[in-house]
């Protein structure tokens, strides 16, 4: 029975005030509401419908409708502590309910076991901070699994050597094949890998009142218009607001974590759409505001007792950034694909998860997808041969042979923690309200250029494997822009080189607790999200069990 | 902007009883009719005005985006409209870029007298002439490659910069005021069509359908 949508005054003392409503806050929304606690979840932007998406480029590319907008939150970037700054658009992340899971590609990898114990098994990596998760995946299996029937994910099981074990299979088959992901397999075959069907957070049946994938061909970058796509805002944030518990309030961007004498969050500070600023009274504080954001925050809410940022006494907050790595192979056939039909990827491989470093010279491992994931306006600005005129007879001769005949094999890897790979306050730059802008200092480990490199001629292999009639890569570059943002306030049992516990609890603050990207120790091969969201459910169980034994002092 | 297709669509998603999905498939036929008749009626001249283009600029800024993207035996950035899109674009999302142009119309007239004297205005020169500049232009920049991890280079030249919004206005889905009754789409060959089912292309056209790995055996 579907509750009245409960509103809140900031007045009252709230369960819980949950900054974010992307992957990891809507999870924790609908568990925490479920659970019995009132919750409000605050999001910087709008609440936005399936009836409102459109496949407008303009609205999404130009006007930014679904993601954070550089004119108005300026980022800085230099590659070292030492380099002057350099005001660019350093991260992208979704800027309306949903979050995120609104715009992705879907893929939904969980992390193999290696992932959470990789320092125990390789060692120390030079110039890297890695380290072992406090938990295993054993611990997460359970949730992992709990996502994939919750939110309805799309795959085989078992159809990987490599997979990780599982205690349920997917609620519903693969999505059907493309010609890339056909190409892709044949080819991988041949060359002795094991391609199997990508497990994609997308519908390929309908469920729980949902569409299934309709194939419209507008999908990373865009909202789905039949809600099929599984994103925070099609699946959780319903169930959360049908709870009559759970308020969901967009357009509040928070800028401060109140804090009392005690020492304890007594709630959060945001501006409304004219700029007022309003306190949310809370009994406790959970920051899902992603990698970026939330290390941002606890960085803007520094105070005399707190000198250096909230939860940041380790020194660890905004640290260890690690956006993963990846390169894009693209081969052109004879024959047309049509790959722009449908979502992006239907076939992948892990063969590449373990790769041993004495043989291949680097630390490292990933994944390979077969995808097509442009629009044509994509395609014609970013996936031409380098050796095509940008303008012209022939510029355009070669747009209308390779659009229908064009795949992409997109290289998915690890990035190492390096402590120095941060977000941080800049020192000069402000967003429109007046705030530090987020800095991003970052230089690629040296490792994760050269799993790039190895892995982008495994690709170029493939597809020559697969009979394509030209191919080419993008160049291999030290990056200046993230969407995988990593890492920032990891999960440890050491205050000295973590900032939270395996409650998701930050050590300093025993009734703040963080969720989101920022929680993850290593970044994985490439698809965080599955992780981010297996994570919170695991948090809200986690927090749900401190609360009721009482043990979050507010 | 006209009435298009994903407003309309958006209206018809409103109504209950059928889920979205359906209901696109279902009448998509008169959504597609709706949004061409608004594309017709956006093309004729006389019902056209230009928001921040003088009509000097927008014949210099036409002339240009049609050597960019030419009309041969398919249509080209003249038909998709893509004056129309670029004069928007400057009044809205790239009103930043608007002295770009300005100061490009006038450095590419100076260029076409330059190389071409007596010849007036890049509009008047010939399409062999207009090439001829636009490949001089072109030699003296660097190319710019999507990297993963890297963003374009945000300070893009005149000629750059009308590349892409020419080429914006031909592809862009025609809710966002180009690609006009998706002269561009047809032309790559991307169906307009708001959704679609397998068997996609070539390759997938004869799938046996999954065989699984060889090793899965083994592993069980």
């Amino acid at each position: 029975m579907m509750q009245g949508k409960v509103s809140y005054k900031v007045s009252d003392e709230v369960d819980f005030v949950i900054v974010g409503s992307g992957a990891a806050g809507g999870v924790l929304a609908k568990e925490l509401s479920t659970n019995g606690f009132r919750v409000v979840v605050l999001e910087q932007r709008p609440y936005l419908t399936e009836n409102d998406f459109t496949h407008n480029e303009v609205k999404i590319f130009a006007e930014r409708e679904l993601t954070n907008h550089p004119k108005i939150q300026p980022n800085t970037f230099r590659k070292t502590a030492q380099d002057k700054t350099r005001t660019q658009q350093a991260v992208m992340y979704g800027r309306c309910v949903g979050g995120s899971s609104v715009h992705f590609t879907a893929n939904f990898w969980r992390f193999h076991e290696i992932d959470f114990k990789e320092h125990s098994k390789v060692g120390d990596i030079p110039g890297a901070t890695l380290s072992d998760w406090p938990i295993s995946y054993t611990d997460l299996e359970p949730y992992y699994t709990k996502v994939e029937w919750e939110i309805g994910v799309s795959g085989l099981a078992n159809a990987s050597p490599f997979d990780p074990p599982r205690s349920k299979p997917y609620p519903m088959p693969p999505l059907p094949v493309k010609g890339s992901g056909v190409i892709f397999e044949r080819a991988a075959r041949k060359l002795g890998y094991h391609p199997f069907p990508a497990p994609m957070a997308i519908l390929s049946q309908p469920r729980a009142g949902r569409d299934a994938c309709m194939n419209c061909g507008f999908c990373l970058g865009f909202g789905c218009e039949v809600g099929a796509k599984s994103t925070a805002l099609s699946t959780m944030i319903p169930m959360a607001e049908k709870t009559g518990r759970c308020e969901i309030r967009p357009n509040c961007y928070v800028h401060k974590i109140e804090m009392d004498a005690n020492g304890h969050a007594k709630g959060v500070v945001y501006f409304d759409t004219k700029k007022n600023a309003h306190l949310q009274r809370a009994k406790a504080v959970i920051v899902s505001a992603n990698g970026a954001e939330t290390p941002r925050l606890l960085l803007l809410s520094s105070s005399s007792r707190f000198p250096n940022g909230l939860a940041n006494s380790g020194g660890y907050v905004g640290k260890n950034l690690m956006p993963n790595s990846g390169a894009i192979a693209y081969g052109v056939f004879d024959e047309p694909l049509n790959d722009y039909k449908g979502f992006c990827v239907s076939r992948i491989f892990h063969d590449f998860y373990e790769l041993d470093a004495s043989k291949v010279g680097f630390h490292g491992g990933g994944g390979l997808d077969a995808r097509f994931d442009l629009t044509p306006l994509g395609f014609a600005t970013g996936a031409m041969p380098p050796d095509v005129p940008h303008w012209g007879a022939e510029f355009k001769k070669t747009l209308a042979h390779n659009f229908t005949r064009t795949m992409e094999i997109f290289c998915h890897g690890t990035s190492l923690p390096v402590e120095t790979n941060s977000f941080s306050l800049d020192s000069e730059v402000k967003d429109a309200w007046g705030l530090p802008a987020l800095r991003m200092t970052f230089r690629d480990h040296p490792d994760d250029l050269k799993l790039v490199t190895w892995m982008r001629d495994r690709a170029l292999e493939i597809l020559d494997a697969a009979g394509a009639k030209t191919k080419w890569a993008s160049p291999i570059s030290e990056q200046q822009f993230a969407v995988h943002l990593l890492g920032t306030c990891r999960m440890g049992n050491d205050p000295k080189t973590s900032v939270i516990d395996t409650n998701h609890r930050t050590h300093d603050v025993p009734n703040l607790f963080l969720c989101d990207g920022s929680s993850l120790v290593t970044s994985g091969r490439g698809q965080p999200t599955m992780t981010i969201q297996a994570l919170s459910y695991r948090a809200a169980d986690r927090i749900t069990d401190l609360a009721k034994r009482g043990e979050i002092p507010s | 902007m006209s009435f298009n297709n994903t407003d309309r669509r958006n209206f018809l998603l409103r109504f209950g009883g059928v889920t979205g999905a359906a209901l696109i498939q279902a009448h998509w036929p008169g959504i597609l009719a709706a949004a061409q008749h608004g594309h017709e009626a956006a093309k004729s001249p006389q019902t056209q005005k230009f928001h921040v283009l003088t009509p000097e600029q927008a014949k210099e800024v036409d002339a240009i985006s049609a050597r960019i993207i030419p009309t041969d035996d398919q249509p080209g950035a003249r038909e998709a409209g893509v004056v129309y899109f670029i004069d928007v674009a400057l009044q809205t999302f790239a009103s930043e870029k608007k002295p770009l142009y300005d100061k490009g119309i006038i450095e590419f007239n100076e260029l076409t007298g330059k190389s071409f004297p007596g010849v007036a205005s890049f509009s008047a020169a010939t399409p062999e002439q207009q090439d001829k500049i636009l490949t001089d232009v072109s030699a003296k920049q660097k190319s710019e490659e999507r990297r993963f991890g890297r963003l374009p280079d945000a300070e893009l030249d005149f000629f750059k910069t009308i590349i892409f919004h020419t080429v914006f206005g031909y592809l862009v889905d025609p809710s966002g005021g180009g690609n006009r009754d998706f002269v561009g789409w047809k032309t790559i060959g991307r169906d307009p069509a708001p959704s679609f089912s397998p068997p996609f292309g070539f390759y997938d056209k004869d799938y046996p359908g999954w065989q699984a790995n060889a090793h899965e055996t083994d592993k069980a």
